[in-house]
């Protein structure tokens, strides 16, 4: 019982990161690629409930960066208090597409009189970086998920062929599973990516990214479909359908695919977060998704650079924000794992 | 004996296999090394086909698979194209620390998780427990490439420990045990986060292995003969547990190949890692091949290492 309440308060957080990652459009303030040439490396925009002259507001308000007259501090800022902005909730702003399709203006957080709001800061070219967290994460989450898709499609069906059949394709198909399961993962990643074109424009990258990670991370759900259907194929209720004269696409279909369900389930909560990593850490590289358009990868690359991880704090919060998403995927697996009986592996 | 002999015959398939792999997907690969040099005004066409031809770029893929097989043999694995030097010379002194830096996390890794993961069947509702399952979910949940950025920031913000490289300017310098420390040193952050990104899994897998060997009916019979606690859990139940856990050895050692791939690039470490990425860049794929196969023969390594142990340790693998 204890069990079950928890695994619903791990769904809930996890299903609404997803809603906010997957239409960053309204969720972010401002487009991905705009630029504030005159605020480099600004600090998180400050929300102040009490102003200057000691009153306390309910609506939270901001005051603009302004650039310190300092010589030797590069990119100082101070904040100009001559005049508030307060924050304001469903506001006009850049226009952008819900789910590609629809076009719109609304954003859920402004600030009064065209004063920029940078939750998380601004990267060198003065890009809000909250908003390319949010859009980065669309494409991360994205090519997680259609990643895992296609292994678990891909991993189901050979898995689901070689445990049917049994003999010269079973041991085909599991003879190379184990070429795929014995390489390091990592290194077999990087060897594929290193025969495809390094040139390419975001888009490409993706679709690129999505195959590649999702043809290399088959053989495992392959290995564990396999051994499912060929304990479900002796069982009585499918010998018994044989008998009665069932044809195997019938016997797939019917009787052993959902008991595969709950295997693909847990797994896909084990490889989505497995394959965001495998993303993340090629576009962090350089191998992935490339400028301007953001990927979780290409935002922590910035901290690569020294001075960047000394002098500018806020460029790291991209990175401890994916430590919630990393731990509600982790509890997840976990979760389904308990719920639907699957042994942890 | 016999079962170590075909896991050998069956590692050296594997080698081959990966090897046969690459080359069929370096077939796929649009453009090579001379491609790039086809955009500079500078180097004329028939130089480029001249080159190309040196390095047997213009002949057919079996021939080109042969010819580097034959290189194999001598030793030479294949040619770099931007080192212009033979590829097992590179790959030498890369493996070198690449095998440094993982063996070393291993051990400290299965250290760790051993002690922890006893700790926590033993008392699975106590501190133990609660202390390992806090530790080891939290440290699951934090990837790799994260685990780098934070010690990589401890480095350059204290300047405690050096952001890279193996050793330091002038170690040649220092005495044996002068050098030896430096290169500790250098290697503390590198290891530090391979450790604690490998150490989770071990551990759940320690604790689960010590759980169910806890409640074997022999462990009870043991305990009512009057051995001491300590020895029932040292010796008896973690033999009974050690199956399992020899096998995940060979496993561990995948997952440490793959994290010391990114830990190497963050934080500089003269391995394989680099190498490699600096190969892929540059299209120089004869490196990126070695570099894949290199790694293979480390992870067949390891886990022959692992049979054999268990064939040392558990005496059904000797009958059979």
């Amino acid at each position: 019982m204890k069990k079950r309440a928890r695994f619903r308060w791990v769904l809930a957080p996890v299903a609404a990161f997803h809603v906010l990652i997957l239409c960053p459009g309204f969720f972010a303030p401002y487009d991905y690629a705009e630029q504030n040439r005159e605020l480099p490396f600004a600090p998180p925009t400050r929300l102040h409930f009490v102003d200057t002259l000691g009153s306390w507001h309910f609506r939270p308000f901001v005051y603009r960066w302004s650039a310190r007259e300092d010589v030797f501090a590069a990119y100082a800022y101070q904040e100009d208090r001559a005049r508030s902005y307060p924050l304001r909730f469903f506001v006009q702003g850049a226009r952008y597409r819900i789910a590609g399709i629809i076009p719109s203006s609304w954003h859920l957080l402004g600030a009064d009189g065209e004063a920029p709001v940078f939750l998380f800061g601004t990267d060198n070219f003065g890009r809000d970086q909250f908003s390319r967290f949010l859009y980065g994460g669309r494409i991360s989450l994205l090519a997680g998920l259609l990643a895992a898709l296609i292994s678990l499609t891909v991993g189901g069906v050979l898995g689901g062929l070689s445990g049917f059949y049994g003999k010269w394709p079973d041991s085909v198909i599991m003879r190379i599973a184990e070429l795929f399961l014995t390489l390091p993962w990592l290194y077999l990643l990087f060897a594929v990516r290193a025969f495809l074109p390094l040139a390419i424009s975001p888009q490409q990258a993706f679709l690129l990214l999505v195959l590649v990670i999702g043809s290399i991370g088959w053989a495992k759900p392959a290995r564990l479909v396999r051994g499912l259907v060929l304990s479900v194929r002796e069982r009585p209720f499918v010998l018994a359908a044989r008998g009665f004269g069932a044809s195997d696409i019938y016997l797939l279909r019917r009787h052993i695919l959902p008991e595969a369900y709950s295997v693909l389930l847990t797994q896909a909560a084990i490889l989505v977060p497995q394959f965001i990593l495998a993303e993340v850490t090629l576009s962090f590289l350089g191998l992935g998704v490339a400028e301007p358009a953001p990927s979780w990868g290409n935002l922590l690359s910035n901290l690569q650079k020294v001075n960047v991880l000394t002098s500018y704090w806020w460029m790291a919060i991209p990175a401890l924000a994916l430590i919630p998403v990393f731990l509600g995927y982790h509890w997840l697996a976990e979760g389904l794992q308990a719920k639907l009986g699957v042994a942890p592996l | 004996m016999r079962f170590l002999g075909r896991r050998l015959v069956h590692g050296l398939f594997l080698l081959v296999g990966s090897s046969v792999l690459s080359f069929l997907l370096l077939e796929l690969a649009p453009g090579d090394f001379f491609e790039e040099m086809r955009l500079n005004p500078q180097i004329s066409p028939l130089t480029v086909a001249a080159l190309r031809h040196q390095y047997g770029m213009d002949r057919s893929l079996p021939v080109r698979y042969l010819l580097w097989v034959r290189s194999v043999m001598k030793g030479e694995l294949g040619f770099s194209f931007s080192y212009n030097l033979p590829v097992s010379g590179l790959l030498l002194v890369r493996a070198r620390n690449t095998l440094l830096l993982t063996a070393t996390s291993a051990l400290l890794a299965w250290i760790l998780a051993l002690a922890l993961g006893i700790w926590g069947a033993v008392q699975p509702g106590g501190w133990g427990g609660r202390m390992c399952g806090g530790v080891t979910s939290s440290l699951l949940a934090i990837p790799e490439l994260l685990m780098g950025l934070a010690l990589l920031s401890l480095a350059v913000r204290t300047g405690w420990f050096p952001s890279g490289g193996l050793e330091s300017l002038g170690a040649q310098e220092l005495s044996l045990w002068g050098r030896l420390k430096d290169v500790a040193w250098h290697m503390a952050l590198p290891t530090a986060a391979l450790t604690l990104a490998a150490m989770p899994v071990i551990t759940r897998h320690v604790r689960s292995a010590m759980a169910e060997a806890l409640e074997a009916p022999f462990l009870r019979a043991l305990r009512g003969h009057g051995i001491r606690r300590s020895r029932l859990i040292l010796t008896h139940a973690l033999r009974a547990a050690s199956n399992p856990l020899i096998s995940l050895l060979g496993l561990s050692i995948a997952g440490l190949l793959s994290g010391s791939l990114l830990i190497e690039v963050l934080l500089s470490w003269p391995g394989l890692g680099p190498l490699l990425l600096e190969a892929i860049l540059s299209r120089d794929i004869y490196v990126v091949i070695g570099t894949v196969l290199c790694s293979t023969v480390f992870l067949l390594a390891g886990n022959f290492l692992a049979d054999l142990l268990l064939y040392a340790s558990d005496p059904r693998m000797r009958v059979s």
